[in-house]
């Protein structure tokens, strides 16, 4: 796959600090149209807080401390906040991850979905409700003219889940933001919302930044993916090489510790991987933030953060070690 | 909608059926404690009353019967809207209290609505600018105002506001002689209503501003708040509609436990400003010793909260869509 | 937000987390949070006057001293100035400290006892011993307070005593309420299934392990309590249902009403003195309420 042409999203070394430590360091990422990039990593990684940023909805004692985020051609960092408001929920949207309580519970799913046609659209109250109608339908919420009247209470997860996506999807956003979908869903359902969502993306031809730490979604779903770990991108592929041939030993690990089709046999074979020490382990590195745990250490590997050093294929990793391996095979690299 | 406010409102008559039977009781009881009975106030009237006479008396009001009789007696007259006769006043007890019930309630829900809606208020700024001076600023006052006794409250109204500036009245709740008619009527009714119900409800503002505080914050770390934002809706209309609402929930039970004090607090404001209300009256029986029209008043006075209860439940079923449903 | 039910306890009061730090660490926090610090202080200086007001002014305070009616400032000897009886309104002040918060504690002492006692065994034992309990919560709170205790003085005669009696039995559901909510969710945790599984007796859970831990909000309620029950004490004192004996801030109010034209000052510091106080108790209770029920940040 090529570099992207006119990307859509345009994240450029966008750090983001709390008081007292830093959530998201120098993270660069692209997104084209009609494009779905997944963004993926452990929890507390800074996959949330990067996809905030992006909307400019961090919480109040968050700061993005440099960098900038372009959105087609729109510098967002210097968007006013009215030009902030009408982007959101028209170009941009947002579905998060715990739909039972991402939903107000004192109004009705109409109103909820009607708020946002009203805001943008500026449609009469008859023509929204019709409008909320034709939504439920097409995120597949049976006896939609009855359902429209009815509060979150009244509604099971995954349905409340649809409703979130009706309401992401209303005003044909070119960008939809997805913070682990389906985490809070039980299996079955997780599905059912996964396909509804690929369904409307090809449908509506939506860029998607899909957070996640389900490689089995990845997999199945996103062009693209970036790794995530303590608040730095690791690693930047497009899917298929991505699977083929993990470069950080960060990714590796992510695969190994996936227990994928072949798990049967993997078990027989071979323990389970799993990645030694946790993310906070980074804490106070001034190397790269994987070196506590990682497998390939060297001792340059602790004097400062590697770079992201862009490859061929438009491919990026943050480890100098890895890299000047290219076309090396990497099946000794974890274990 | 409708049909889940009526059933709020059968669960709630339902519920409230025993507490009212159960405050007859305990006003029965409070009433054999009384030093003296009735016959002892008419004896004490009259100034000359012999044995038989009392005995007499004892009789025709059933004194001399049973506690249990007694209570049974007590009960057929309350079903017939009989709270017993004032010998002090030559007058049926229901009769005196009536005609002081609608001073009282215009005082009471005056005094109610100002103290939610200012509560209400101040608290949304206070939450709004939460650790920033406006809220700091509020907090110490709110942290005043419900620090401050609100008879002495009023006082200090008083000079301010009648004494010093002459603004406003603060005796008896229209100008005695006027003989105002129409507007005139009505603005003299309002300037005097003005300062006792300020006096009352400064305690109430102070409860609800920092409960309604409280909850606005609670609720701006709801995931919805953002889904909200996310939305591009505009912030002052996602505070109102999105956050006050379900603030407002926890607000309105407490003003409901609440409306037992503000009617209590009605005694000392009522008499300090010469109000004419139950609560007065409650304060001229205790000096005159006619206690029927004392239990009379604290009677009338708990059913007049269970009825507010009442009312409070189905606004509480209005704002929460989750009450009512089963 | 769940649906709020009436035996939630507000959350001003609301039990946050139960893990208690080190006693150390929970010293420093009293000390830390200015809130506490500030009412302890205020409350220091009211609860020292009121011990040694009989040693700052030795003599009856409601003798008549000096000439009616100097205001503040008119006479070194008298620096709050004198009453319409030519009595020394600091003395006065002084003094009425005493009532105050003898009333104010010994009611709260009544209120929490009965609230306790109440609330435990509603909370605990649960089943019709909780429905009749809390019908009889309900009911206490449905009755308008002050009307109550008016008319439990007014069957008695007006003394010490019985004010505190009469606002103790009336302001003992709050603290019911919250005790029987603590209990409901205490009642299922591990300590107690493991008491109960070790064969402890009713009155030895209740007393030893729930109880202890039912704390943290009982003692902020009961800081809030005294502030009530000073206030209700003015109250009363000020519609003259009163030891004339005694002095007491409420009291001296309603004996300067007439006064309010000319003296307003005889009304102001009075109440003035109400309010110190009662704040003081208001931020030792706010402070508690952040020191014991921690809110943690998003």
């Amino acid at each position: 796959m090529n570099p992207i042409p006119v990307p859509l999203l345009e994240v450029d070394r966008l750090t983001v600090a709390f008081p007292g430590h830093v959530a998201v360091r120098e993270a660069s990422f692209a997104i084209a149209p009609a494009e779905t990039l997944a963004l993926v990593g452990e929890s507390g990684c800074g996959k949330s807080v990067t996809a905030f940023s992006v909307m400019r909805l961090l919480p109040p004692n968050a700061r993005v401390a440099s960098g900038r985020i372009l959105f087609d051609g729109n510098d967002l960092m210097t968007a006013s906040r009215p030009e902030m408001r009408r982007l959101r929920g028209r170009h941009i949207s947002l579905i998060q991850q715990e739909p039972m309580t991402s939903l107000n519970p004192v109004l009705s799913i109409g109103v909820q979905i009607g708020e946002v046609l009203r805001r943008h659209e500026r449609l009469s109250r008859r023509a929204t409700r019709a409008r909320v109608v034709e939504l439920l339908d097409l995120v597949k919420i049976p006896d939609a003219h009855r359902r429209i009247d009815d509060y979150p209470h009244n509604l099971s997860g995954g349905m409340r889940q649809r409703v979130m996506i009706a309401m992401a999807v209303a005003c044909h956003p070119k960008l939809l933001i997805a913070d682990e979908p389906t985490t809070a869903l039980d299996v079955t359902t997780q599905a059912q919302v996964l396909d509804l969502l690929g369904d409307l993306r090809r449908e509506l031809a939506m860029a998607v930044l899909l957070i996640t730490h389900d490689l089995g979604v990845v997999a199945q779903w996103a062009d693209r993916i970036a790794v995530m770990y303590a608040g730095r991108i690791v690693e930047r592929a497009s899917i298929v090489p991505f699977f083929a041939r993990p470069m950080h030993p960060y990714s590796h690990g992510l695969l190994g510790a996936r227990v994928d089709v072949d798990a049967e046999e993997h078990y027989l074979t071979d323990r389970l991987t799993e990645i030694p020490g946790s993310v906070g382990s980074a804490a106070g590195e001034t190397g790269c933030s994987f070196a506590p745990r990682c497998p390939m250490v060297q001792p340059s590997c602790r004097l400062a953060p590697p770079p992201l050093l862009e490859l061929a294929d438009g491919r990026a990793v943050a480890c100098p070690i890895t890299a000047a391996q290219t076309g090396a095979p990497h099946g000794a690299a974890v274990g | 909608m409708g049909r889940r406010i009526a059933a709020t409102f059968k669960r709630t008559a339902i519920h409230a059926a025993p507490t009212v039977l159960g405050i007859i009781i305990l006003d029965f009881l409070l009433l054999q404690l009384m030093p003296g009975d009735a016959a002892d106030v008419i004896a004490a009237e009259s100034g000359t009353a012999t044995a038989e006479t009392m005995a007499a008396l004892r009789e025709r009001f059933g004194l001399d019967k049973s506690v249990f009789t007694q209570l049974v007696n007590f009960l057929g007259h309350l079903a017939t809207f009989d709270l017993g006769f004032s010998p002090r006043y030559n007058m049926p007890v229901l009769d005196m209290i009536m005609t002081r019930l609608p001073s009282t309630l215009l005082l009471m829900v005056t005094a109610l609505s100002l103290a939610l809606l200012l509560g209400i208020v101040l608290g949304s700024i206070m939450a709004a600018w939460a650790g920033r001076w406006p809220d700091r600023v509020l907090s110490v006052v709110v942290l005043l105002f419900y620090s401050m006794p609100g008879f002495w409250v009023g006082l200090m109204a008083v000079v301010l506001f009648s004494v010093k500036l002459g603004w406003l009245p603060s005796d008896s709740n229209m100008t005695i002689g006027a003989n105002y008619t129409g507007w005139a009527m009505i603005a003299d009714r309002a300037a005097h209503l003005v300062l006792p119900a300020l006096a009352l409800a400064s305690f109430f503002v102070a409860v609800y501003a920092r409960l309604t505080r409280a909850s606005m914050l609670e609720v701006q770390r709801q995931d919805f708040m953002r889904t909200a934002e996310a939305k591009g809706l505009h912030p002052f209309f996602i505070q109102l509609r999105h956050a006050l609402r379900n603030a407002l929930i926890p607000v309105t039970t407490v003003a409901g436990m609440h409306l037992g004090n503000l009617l209590g607090g009605a005694v000392v404001i009522e008499t300090l400003f010469g109000w004419p209300g139950m609560g007065r009256l409650a304060l001229e029986a205790v000096l005159a010793r006619d206690f029927s029209v004392l239990l009379g008043v604290l009677l009338l006075s708990s059913f007049l909260v269970i009825l507010a209860n009442m009312v409070i439940d189905l606004l509480h079923a209005w704002l929460d869509p989750r009450i009512g449903t089963t | 937000m769940s649906t709020p039910d009436l035996t939630t306890p507000l959350p001003v009061t609301d039990l946050g987390n139960r893990a208690a730090p080190r006693k150390g660490r929970r010293l420093r926090a009293f000390a830390r949070n200015p809130t506490f610090v500030a009412g302890v202080a205020i409350l220091g200086i009211v609860v020292l006057l009121a011990l040694f007001a009989g040693w700052l002014f030795p003599t009856d305070p409601q003798d008549m001293v000096g000439p009616p009616l100097l205001w503040p400032g008119d006479d070194a000897e008298f620096p709050l100035g004198t009453d319409s009886l030519g009595r020394n309104v600091l003395a006065l002040l002084v003094h009425g400290a005493r009532a105050s918060l003898l009333v104010g504690i010994s009611a709260a002492a009544i209120g929490l006892a009965i609230g306790m006692v109440v609330g435990s065994v509603a909370g605990f034992f649960g089943g019709w011993v909780d429905i009749l309990l809390t019908r009889l919560i309900e009911l206490f709170q449905t009755t308008p307070t002050f009307l109550l205790v008016v008319v439990i003085v007014a069957i008695r005669e007006p003394s010490l005593q019985t004010i505190a009696l009469a606002i103790g039995l009336a302001s003992w559901p709050t603290v019911a309420r919250l005790v029987r909510a603590q209990f409901r969710s205490l009642r299922e945790s591990d300590f107690v299934v493991a008491a109960r599984s070790l064969g402890y007796s009713r009155t030895r859970i209740i007393v030893q392990e729930i109880l202890p831990n039912a704390l943290p909000p009982v003692i902020v309620a009961a800081s809030v309590m005294i502030a009530n029950a000073i206030l209700t004490e003015a109250g009363l004192s000020f519609l003259n249902m009163r030891d004339p004996n005694v002095v007491s801030w409420g009291g001296m109010i309603g004996d300067s009403r007439d006064q309010l034209r000319n003296a307003w000052f005889l009304t102001a510091l009075p109440g003035a003195a109400i309010a110190a106080t009662v704040l003081s108790l208001n931020l030792v209770g706010d402070g508690l309420n952040e020191i014991l029920n921690p809110r943690s940040d998003p």
